[in-house]
């Protein structure tokens, strides 16, 4: 057994090698993307995909197989994938499926800050929640478990805090591997036509009501401290403010949080004066006890926004409903000095453009002193957004209206945005800027299947954008170093702007903070094809 | 062991906030302080947000270690010491620290003193050791296990700098 202070992410990671995870695919997204390198970094095989979505096809293709799989996301990543979710949840699986959803109350480094529970009760998947790096570790070998017992899949669902937190692991023995993988063909089970989905539909909620009993004496719950005055249900990192903010009192700490052990929480509840939920985020099991006829305080309304702490539970704890003193506001981020992203920026800026913009570093272009951002909703939405801008907006405007969008966030999700550029062609066409920089910079500079090479930075498969803008039947297309010239890429802008085509500008350029590491990679391919590679990573 | 005791009986947690901007090496900083006080066996939690701190933002760091860590946060006002790498980051963190807690900056160091002065980071620990009951190996090995060896000469030079500065001006 061996002790070390582990992030959650890294404790996920150990886990799932422990557990006979065999393979590892995701997309990266703050705050998950750990995961996959530290779960590569062990030996794990860890695979980065072009999205979410076909990450977790890969993950089921690979439980089907009865191999023991993990798919990793942020909480946002778990909407693009969430059309093979729901349907999963229906044909279940032969080995082991566990779906990572980081949330991030509090918007660190995120767009929204959505609640991810609820996709455990909309796709009926059950719901491990892990409260430091300890319970990471443990419910990651508990979800692989849970998984082959119940043949679902398992969400995962972490948070910032337990993502990124370090804290002490001690781990356990390895668990035995799982029966060769080898293809049994069970088409009712696994093709979802109306007359198979009607009766998996059924099993599903057949499987969830044996997990539902299983957990109302399951050790995954449990009870701290025996006062009958105050009693606190709550979970995941909820859990250690709580526990700081009001020592003394009882908890009842739920582990599995879907489905709920309603009975268990019930008696809880009957055994205080005084029952309190304290949860991040939406009022999920405080809105789930209720409905059970079970009589507990929710948080203020004001509580649903941002992270808890330790003084915010005091405070829900006490009633007290004063205004919160807002932390100084600190530096806020910005595009690096050198960064290729700003000659980007200060074009579209003294051209006046109109901006749909994306999800990545180059979202800072919103901020002074570009200001050259007009929209940020979700990864690939610049090019829809751009196009629906230009359908409606009159020509002189409409003329003004350019998509940016990353090089990775254009292969996750910005090829079919393209594609409807070229199917439904606004009257005034439209310019799209890729930012090709190399790299996922805004997470930490991932690779991506344009840069072609692995999670491991050896040789892989590589996509060429050009290629696919090309394929597209696009004939206006540049590819162009954006610093070499500021001048002749703000000419080249506003020429594609007039000529009222469908054009793709290609700016690229390597991060400045990652054009080192790059041509390290490609040193170490050229000299043994990337095996003895050592790159230092600070 | 026996020289550690003292540290495992402390019943109350230490509080301590790292601050900073991206690239700094804040997050680096922490890291070490946490792994020394693992290494003296106590409980210890880190926590931070990773993500936008790369590009220059304002980044922040809380540890916390003694004989049980619950929250990995360190509750507002309840830092018992701040250290802040960049000078323009002190006031905007000040509401972390403490009644009577212990406020460290580079105008304690003579940065002069430092080959490289982005080992300002180090040379911070050094003054926030002297305040601590974590012995001296321990520092010594963090400071080794999260450095590449290349970084460790200059960095170990850094941290004795920042404990002469305190112990000179105590």
């Amino acid at each position: 057994m061996n002790r070390s202070l582990l992030s959650g992410d890294e404790a996920v990671a150990l886990g799932a090698l422990h557990a006979g995870i065999s393979i590892g695919a995701g997309y990266p997204g703050t705050p998950s993307t750990e995961i996959l390198e530290a779960f590569a970094a062990l030996g794990g095989r860890a695979q980065w995909s072009p999205n979410e979505k076909v990450a977790l096809e890969v993950a089921i293709g690979a439980a089907y197989a009865g191999a023991r799989s993990i798919v990793t996301m942020k909480h946002v990543g778990l909407n693009v994938a969430a059309d093979p979710l729901f349907t999963v949840a229906y044909t279940g699986v032969t080995g082991a499926l566990v779906v990572v959803s980081a949330d991030d109350p509090g918007m660190a480094s995120s767009q929204n800050e959505q609640d991810n529970r609820r996709y455990a009760v909309a796709a009926g998947i059950p719901m491990l929640e892990p409260s430091d790096s300890q319970e990471a570790y443990d419910f990651t070998r508990r979800a692989v478990e849970l998984s082959e017992l119940w043949q679902v899949p398992i969400l995962l669902r972490l948070t910032t805090r337990v993502c990124h937190s370090m804290t002490i692991v001690e781990d356990s023995p390895p668990a035995s591997a799982p029966a060769e993988p080898r293809y049994e063909r069970d088409t009712r089970r696994r093709v979802m036509i109306p007359s198979n989905a009607r009766p998996a539909h059924r099993r599903l909620r057949e499987k969830l009501a044996a997990a539902a009993l299983w957990n109302e004496s399951s050790d995954l719950n449990r009870r701290v401290g025996e006062s009958t005055e105050l009693g606190i249900i709550t979970s995941g990192i909820s859990f250690v403010h709580a526990r700081e903010a009001a020592p003394g009192v009882a908890i009842l700490k739920l582990g599995l949080t879907y489905p709920l052990p309603v009975e268990r929480i019930r008696a809880f509840a009957a055994s205080v004066a005084r029952a309190v939920v304290i949860e991040e985020g939406d009022p999920y099991l405080a809105e789930s006890l209720r409905a059970q006829g079970i009589t507990v305080e929710a948080k203020p309304e004001a509580f649903r926004f941002g992270e808890l702490n330790v003084d915010r539970v005091r405070r829900i704890l006490a009633g007290d409903h004063t205004p919160e003193p807002a932390p100084p506001p600190g530096k806020p981020p910005q595009l690096c000095p050198g960064c290729p992203h700003r000659v980007a920026f200060g074009a579209l800026r003294d051209l006046g453009c109109i901006v749909a913009g994306d999800i990545g570093c180059y979202t800072l272009g919103v901020l002074p002193p570009f200001e050259a951002l007009d929209t940020c909703v979700c990864m690939g939405a610049s090019i829809g957004v751009g196009l629906g801008l230009r359908h409606a907006l009159p020509p002189a405007e409409a003329r003004k209206v350019v998509s940016v969008i990353g090089d990775s966030t254009f292969i996750h999700s910005g090829i079919t945005g393209l594609v409807e550029a070229v199917y439904n062609r606004p009257a005034t066409g439209h310019v799209v800027i890729i930012l090709d920089n190399g790299t996922t910079a805004m997470t930490g500079l991932q690779e991506h299947p344009g840069t072609g090479r692995s999670l491991h930075h050896l040789p892989a498969g590589r996509v060429v954008i050009e290629d696919i803008v090309h394929s597209l039947g696009i004939e206006d297309v540049h590819v162009v170093d954006p610093w070499s010239s500021p001048d002749a890429f703000r000419n080249q802008v506003a020429h594609a702007l007039e000529a009222g085509d469908v054009s793709v500008i290609i700016a690229r350029r390597d991060c400045l903070l990652a054009a080192g590491r790059i041509k390290a990679y490609e040193r170490a391919i050229a000299r043994d094809g990337g095996l003895e590679q050592c790159v230092e990573r600070d | 062991m026996a020289a550690w005791s003292n540290v495992l009986n402390a019943t109350s947690v230490t509080n301590i906030v790292i601050a900073g901007l991206g690239g700094q090496g804040v997050l680096k900083a922490s890291g070490i302080v946490a792994d020394a006080a693992f290494r003296c066996g106590m409980d210890v939690k880190k926590a931070e947000v990773h993500g936008m701190s790369q590009r220059g933002g304002s980044v922040a760091s809380d540890i916390r270690f003694g004989r049980m860590v619950l929250s990995p946060m360190v509750p507002p006002g309840e830092a018992r010491f701040l250290v802040v790498i960049s000078p323009d980051q002190v006031e905007n963190n000040r509401w972390q620290l403490a009644p009577g807690g212990v406020l460290i900056t580079p105008d304690q160091i003579d940065e002069r003193k430092l080959k490289n002065r982005k080992s300002i980071n180090v040379a911070l620990l050094g003054v926030l050791s002297t305040h601590l009951e974590i012995p001296l190996d321990a520092w010594l090995a963090a400071i080794n296990a999260n450095l590449a060896e290349r970084l460790r000469p200059v960095n170990l030079e850094a941290f004795q700098v920042g404990r002469d500065a305190a112990r000179s001006s105590q």
